[in-house]
């Protein structure tokens, strides 16, 4: 299965959640926002969403310095 | 428009624009408003310029060591055109000082080295609706967004809750290429520039991100939030917490500087 991360066609395994793919990408922990399909997902339902093909995903971290 | 110093737009010459953070990002987006002619630059920064700030903080020089970074940057600016009138704040913006320091001014640039001063920034400007530009960078990476308070989406619709210093690398711990301070913040000077004049579109529920090494400029489409705790329908803060002040340690990158050296040296 493939959706885009970032810009990016990146395959998934079926039946990935959000968390899923957050955890493969070694960002758990880490302060970061994911946005689905243009939408702010809380972080609360990374675990309950199950990827589908084609659905386009952002991973944007916090930056701090200056 | 003509962006000369000796024609700016009037209404760039009448703007009052305040620079929060003399460093890596505020010293190029100073320069560059002094050089479009913005009437009333003002500068907040509490520290002294160090050694292992100039490799990036173009605003200062060798000479200035030890002098404090507004005073610096005042001065420079003043040689580039003595038409702008710049005013110095030489303090740390807190949570009991921010009000009165963003009153004044039409616009904001966060450009503060710090996770939690800059969650103060956004939160304070949200509740007065000062509209800025946020941005931020480490090693080889910078972002920055345009907020128009209660209007576009603000830094806590992305990330509601304020990340703790040990999740997000300092430049102090991670380095950073002084040129990508220049690069953001000459972003930043622009969105200013262009929120006084009117002209073209503001770089408003677009993250701009920038990564060196590969190199890639993307601007990331972002939704306001309406679980946002700051913005959203139902919102959890309302005011100010005098606790949301800046733990993180500056961006020196000679490794030196300890949070108690700052401490210290803040408290003098």
């Amino acid at each position: 299965m493939t959706v885009v991360l970032n810009g990016e066609e990146r395959s998934c395994r079926e039946g990935w959640t959000l968390a899923d793919l957050v955890a493969d990408l070694r960002l758990t922990g880490r302060r970061i926002a994911v946005e689905l399909n243009r939408n702010i997902i809380p972080r609360d339902e990374y675990t309950s969403y199950r990827l589908r093909p084609g659905d386009e995903i952002e991973v944007v971290h916090f930056v701090g310095g200056g | 428009m003509k962006p000369t110093p000796t024609s700016p737009a009037p209404r760039v010459r009448e703007g009052k624009v305040l620079i929060v953070g003399v460093g890596g990002l505020g010293s190029p987006a100073a320069l560059a408003l002094a050089l479009a002619g913005v009437g009333t630059i003002g500068l907040i920064d509490p520290d002294a310029v160090e050694l292992s700030n100039l490799q990036r903080q173009i605003v200062h020089q060798t000479a200035d060591l030890g002098r404090p970074k507004v005073v610096s940057a005042r001065e420079k600016l003043l040689r580039l055109n003595s038409a702008v009138e710049v005013i110095t704040h030489h303090e740390r913006l807190q949570a009991e000082n921010l009000p009165r320091l963003f009153h004044p001014y039409d616009f904001v640039i966060d450009a503060t080295d710090g996770v939690a001063t800059k969650f103060l920034i956004n939160d304070g400007a949200v509740l007065l609706g000062k509209p800025f530009s946020y941005a931020g960078i480490v090693q080889f990476s910078g972002q920055t967004l345009t907020v128009l308070p209660r209007q576009t989406t603000c830094l806590r619709c992305l990330f509601p809750d304020i990340p703790s210093a040990d999740d997000v690398p300092t430049c102090q711990e991670a380095g950073i290429i002084g040129s990508l301070a220049g690069s953001l913040g000459m972003v930043q000077a622009a969105e200013a520039v262009k929120y006084l004049s009117g002209d073209g579109e503001l770089l408003t529920d677009r993250l701009l991100t920038y990564e060196a090494l590969a190199p890639r400029w993307r601007a990331v489409t972002v939704k306001r939030n309406p679980r946002c705790p700051l913005c959203g329908v139902s919102p959890t803060i309302t005011a100010l917490s005098s606790e949301e002040q800046d733990q993180t340690i500056s961006c020196a990158v000679g490794g030196e500087t300890s949070v108690e050296w700052k401490r210290e040296k803040e408290s003098v």
